[in-house]
């Protein structure tokens, strides 16, 4: 077997691995990694994504598990002996090979003016560096001083701006020092720079062009920024993201040549002079020149992996995608293809207007026929269709492409050879491949190609091309009504209709079945419709809302009372135990802080629930699409740590909300603190304490595939927040498909958790004051379904074991006992293969 | 009417007003000594079918407990453990054309349903 060893363990080294991998079935490499941060792979380029909640777990790569990879981290290579093929480590590991990839990407270029070391200064690259700023932000937010609290940003690139964002939402006020006239002067001209800037300083980013910063001072426990321009600014803390360098230093002692500007040099197959050593990424300099983007980085490592195992994959400079899309402080900023126009002979066409606030620019060849590249400010949703047919034929003329109102390029004006993901370089004509070979659905894409897995700018291309693929991603509930769930809640809100019957007759066909029955059961509920056995709505609910509980394997039930929050009395304990033991059903406690009863005939429901009604009990609705419970754990009352009554706003939004029916169950919880013992970032909503108020998170759970909920407010009192999730439910119950999670649900909608927040935090569509209204109305509806079915003798009739026994126990069903409680005797299946 | 020439023995399980429409209920009834269970469902359209209350799937007896709609315009009942649909007319299941559930005769007589069994 060959050893590889891949020094580095960042993006790209990542994906060197996982294509190696990927392709080396036959076993004939072990792969050893050597990462410097003691931290596993993670997604760099969505660092920012840090101050906006997302934890260092979220952005972890997935893992490459395999018997074949070892990966030491906190074990940066010292020392490379090209001649014995061995790499020494800093813990004194010496590592023979037979192929060496270098991935150790790149280090922050600091300018070197006096005081870049002081405490209060960083760099803006690690999620270590992160930290230090966080700490650093909030030292200063919280130091007892009058004035606003700043920052300065050295260098107004892609990162400098991504850096003034995340210190704007940290509570600083940050200053851009760039020393180019322009922001962002690699990817953008100078219109769009100078659109860009005005952009920005509407939202209140203060920018500084054309000088640089001379040195960096301390008064008073603050720090002096000194620019060229004789200006002094002051601040608490100091960002440096003024480029950077490639860190070449292993390579460089080694002997192995490095370009002019750094960078280990490397052939078109990413290989050095030394034929046992590679370099791919932001190390690199392919042909001479460096890249500090993610997709020529993974397309070096593609190409590695293909020549270790034998293949000819080489790559050149021409073929390098140097496309960047940025959306910061709500400035969209885009640059593809050869955006500056360097291409000899290249034309450029540009469409700004100032009122608008938009600027665009396509760049074409001499002869006005191909599409070299180009610049979008202001306003980027053309940059999907537009960056792909770079080096295409121009499917339009070019100032209506980019003209406000112009021609409306869809992915049919795209080559099969454009590329559609350039993170991950997949084509349209790979993507149509893998749709005729079955891949229907924007998740089927992603798991066979790769597309939309990074950045995930290409995902609204992935659909339209699904679409014109052919595979109509039907809306239709069932054969008996062609529309979405959505669009019959509409239906049913907006006719007033509220029989089953009348509805299929007018905007349906057949007679209906167990898809839209339950569908639209749980939408008449919705809409406070009376008792779900009342009328006609009997006949269209599920065993489980039928019976008003679980179906079991066996034919028997399970009883579930609400205990809102976890919290129950001794005396209620000793009722449950009391019903349990009388009749003889097996109890257990749940992940949901409640207690479950098991093995109720359908006869026994009534006297059961006679028995829990009588002590104050009611249904916990375990049996229906609604909410369960809200998960608490025990707060300030008793614990030492706890910021907030967790149990009390536990028990208040199960109240709340109980009996609330939904397209899928949703569950909740709230943690009294940070250390989250209700795990509320694994549910539906969830709600952790701060020392001033609440943090609201949404769209966890997610069912076979597990997910984190998502920050949307935080800091927020009771009220407020109250507000907010009857807003998020009820928005949920309108607008979601039979049986979407709301983890999927806020996945499919365009515009994803942003566009959720802008609805139920900012009110962009005008619909909130109805979907309190909405929340209003179920609260005072409420009654508890079990007391409604006691009191009805008509509803109880139904709990029979037999219409011509009603109190014989169903003979099939039998228990055995199992660590002293009954549990069902497995069931023979007749007529069913195994 | 060729039911009838087979040798049934019709027995009276309850008054037909006793079925919800659209919905099934259950009936304990006994052939050749041995206890049978029958799923009985009223339609909208006034018809009543008896199928097996068994569900071949899980084995546990709750047919009556589904749901009934129509697929393609042959009535079903949708059984509530896996949700495989069984035709009412035939009991066929739709869903796996190797498993079937046995299907009786029904009449109403004096306003009283009755099953005819072997």
């Amino acid at each position: 077997m060959k050893e590889l060893v891949v020094v580095g363990n960042g993006m790209v080294g990542h994906r060197l691995v996982q294509a190696m991998r990927d392709r080396d079935t036959a076993g004939t490499w072990r792969i050893t990694v050597l990462g410097e941060e003691t931290r596993p792979a993670y997604d760099r380029v969505a660092l920012s994504s840090y101050v906006d909640g997302k934890t260092a777990e979220d952005l972890t790569l997935p893992e490459v598990a395999d018997p074949l990879v070892r990966l030491h981290l906190g074990d940066a290579a010292v020392a490379l002996d090209r001649d014995a093929r061995v790499v020494r480590t800093a813990s004194g590991r010496e590592l023979p090979y037979d192929a060496l990839v270098l991935a150790t990407g790149s280090v922050p270029f600091v300018p070197p003016v006096p005081g870049r070391d002081l405490p209060g200064c960083f760099v803006y690259r690690t999620l270590d560096d992160l930290d230090a700023i966080m700490a650093a932000a909030e030292r200063a937010v919280s130091a007892a001083r009058p004035g606003r609290r700043s920052a300065v940003v050295v260098g107004g690139g892609l990162l400098g701006l991504e850096a003034a964002r995340a210190l704007r939402l940290l509570g600083l006020s940050p200053q851009v020092v760039e020393i180019a006239p322009r922001l962002m002067p690699v990817q953008v001209d100078e219109g769009g720079g100078a659109l860009l800037r005005r952009l920005v300083e509407s939202e209140d980013l203060q920018v500084r062009c054309g000088v640089s910063v001379t040195g960096i001072g301390e008064d008073r426990g603050r720090l002096i920024a000194s620019l060229s321009d004789g200006i002094e600014l002051d601040a608490d803390v100091v960002v440096f993201s003024a480029g950077i360098r490639p860190a070449d230093g292993l390579a460089r002692a080694a002997g192995l040549p490095v370009g002019e500007r750094g960078g280990v040099l490397v052939n078109t197959a990413c290989r050095t002079p030394d034929p046992h050593v590679w370099a791919v990424g932001e190390v690199a300099a392919l042909e001479g020149r460096t890249y500090g983007l993610v997709a020529p980085g993974y397309a070096m490592a593609e190409v590695v992996a293909d020549r270790l195992l034998g293949g000819e994959a080489t790559m050149t400079p021409a073929e390098l995608d140097m496309s960047t899309q940025l959306k910061m402080l709500g400035v969209d900023v885009a640059s593809f293809g050869d955006a500056l126009g360097r291409t000899p002979g290249a034309l450029e066409v540009v469409v700004n207007d100032p009122v608008a606030g938009t600027y665009a620019k396509l760049v074409v060849s001499d002869d006005a026929k191909t599409l070299l590249g180009g610049v979008l400010v202001g306003d980027a949703s053309k940059y999907a269709t537009l960056r792909p047919l770079v080096g295409s034929p121009l499917p339009a003329d070019p100032v209506a492409m980019i003209a406000p109102g112009g021609v409306e390029l869809g992915a049919d004006a795209l080559p099969d050879s454009a590329q559609i993901c350039s993170c991950n370089a997949v084509t349209k004509g790979a993507l149509r491949e893998a749709i005729c070979g079955g891949a229907h659905d924007v998740p089927a894409l992603k798991a066979c190609t790769r597309a939309g897995t990074s950045c995930g700018s290409c995902v609204p291309l992935l659909k339209t091309l699904l679409a014109q693929e052919g595979v109509e991603v039907s809306k239709a509930l069932c054969e008996h009504f062609a529309v979405s769930r959505a669009e019959l809640f509409e239906i049913i809100a907006g006719t007033g209709i509220r029989t089953f019957s009348e509805l299929i007759a007018q905007h349906g066909t057949g007679r209906g079945c167990d898809i839209c029955k339950p569908a639209v059961a749980s939408i008449l509920a919705s809409l406070g419709s009376g008792h779900v056995l009342s009328a006609e709505q009997a006949a269209l609910q599920d065993t489980n809302d039928h019976f008003l509980a679980n179906l079991q394997r066996n034919g028997t039930y399970s009883v579930v009372p609400r205990i809102p929050g976890g919290e129950i009395t001794p005396e209620g304990l000793i009722v449950i135990g009391e019903v349990a033991r009388d009749f003889g059903l097996y109890t257990k406690i749940t992940g949901g802080q409640r207690i479950d009863l098991f093995g109720a005939r359908v006869e026994q429901l009534p006297a059961i629930w006679r028995r829990l009604v009588d002590a104050g009990f009611e249904s916990g609705h375990a049996y229906g699409k609604a909410l369960r419970t809200v998960k608490s754990c025990v707060g300030t009352t008793w614990c030492r740590y706890g910021q907030q009554d967790s149990v009390g706003l536990a028990v208040a939004l199960e109240l709340r909300y109980r009996g609330l029916r939904a397209p899928h169950k949703i569950k909740s919880g709230v943690s009294g603190c940070a250390r989250e013992c209700a795990e509320a970032r694994s549910k539906d909503f969830g709600v952790i304490a701060t020392e001033t108020g609440w943090n609201l998170y949404v769209g966890g759970n997610g069912g076979f595939t597990p997910r984190h909920a998502e920050l949307i407010a935080s800091d927020v009192d009771t009220d407020t927040l109250i507000t907010l999730i009857d807003r998020f439910l009820m928005f949920y119950i309108r607008t979601a498909d039979r049986l979407q999670r709301t983890a999927s649900w806020i996945e499919a909608m365009d515009g994803g958790l942003d566009h959720l927040r802008a609805v139920i935090v900012d009110d962009s569509l005008g619909i909130c004051s109805d979907l309190e209204a909405a929340m209003e109305k179920h609260v005072e509806g409420y009654a508890d379904e079990w007391r409604g079915v006691l009191e009805d003798p008509e509803k109880l009739e139904r709990f029979v074991s037999f219409v011509n026994a009603p109190e014989t126990p169903d003979p099939t069903i039998s228990f055995v006992t199992e660590r002293g409680q009954p549990v069902p005797v497995t069931l023979g299946l007749p007529g069913v293969r195994a | 009417m060729t039911a009838e020439m087979i040798d049934l023995r019709w027995e009276t399980v309850c008054l037909v007003d006793r079925l919800l429409p659209e919905r099934g209920a259950a009936a304990l009834l006994a052939a050749g000594g041995e206890p049978v269970q029958v799923a009985l469902f009223r339609l909208a359209d006034g018809t009543i079918h008896a199928v097996g209350n068994v569900d071949p799937f899980s084995g546990a007896a709750v047919l009556s407990r589904g749901i009934v709609g129509d697929r393609g315009g042959v009535p079903i009942v949708a059984s509530p453990v896996f949700k495989q649909a069984f035709s009412l007319v035939t009991g066929q299941c739709l869903d796996d054309p190797a498993v079937q559930v046995p299907v009786y005769p029904v009449r109403v007589a004096d306003g009283w349903l009755q099953v005819g069994l072997p």
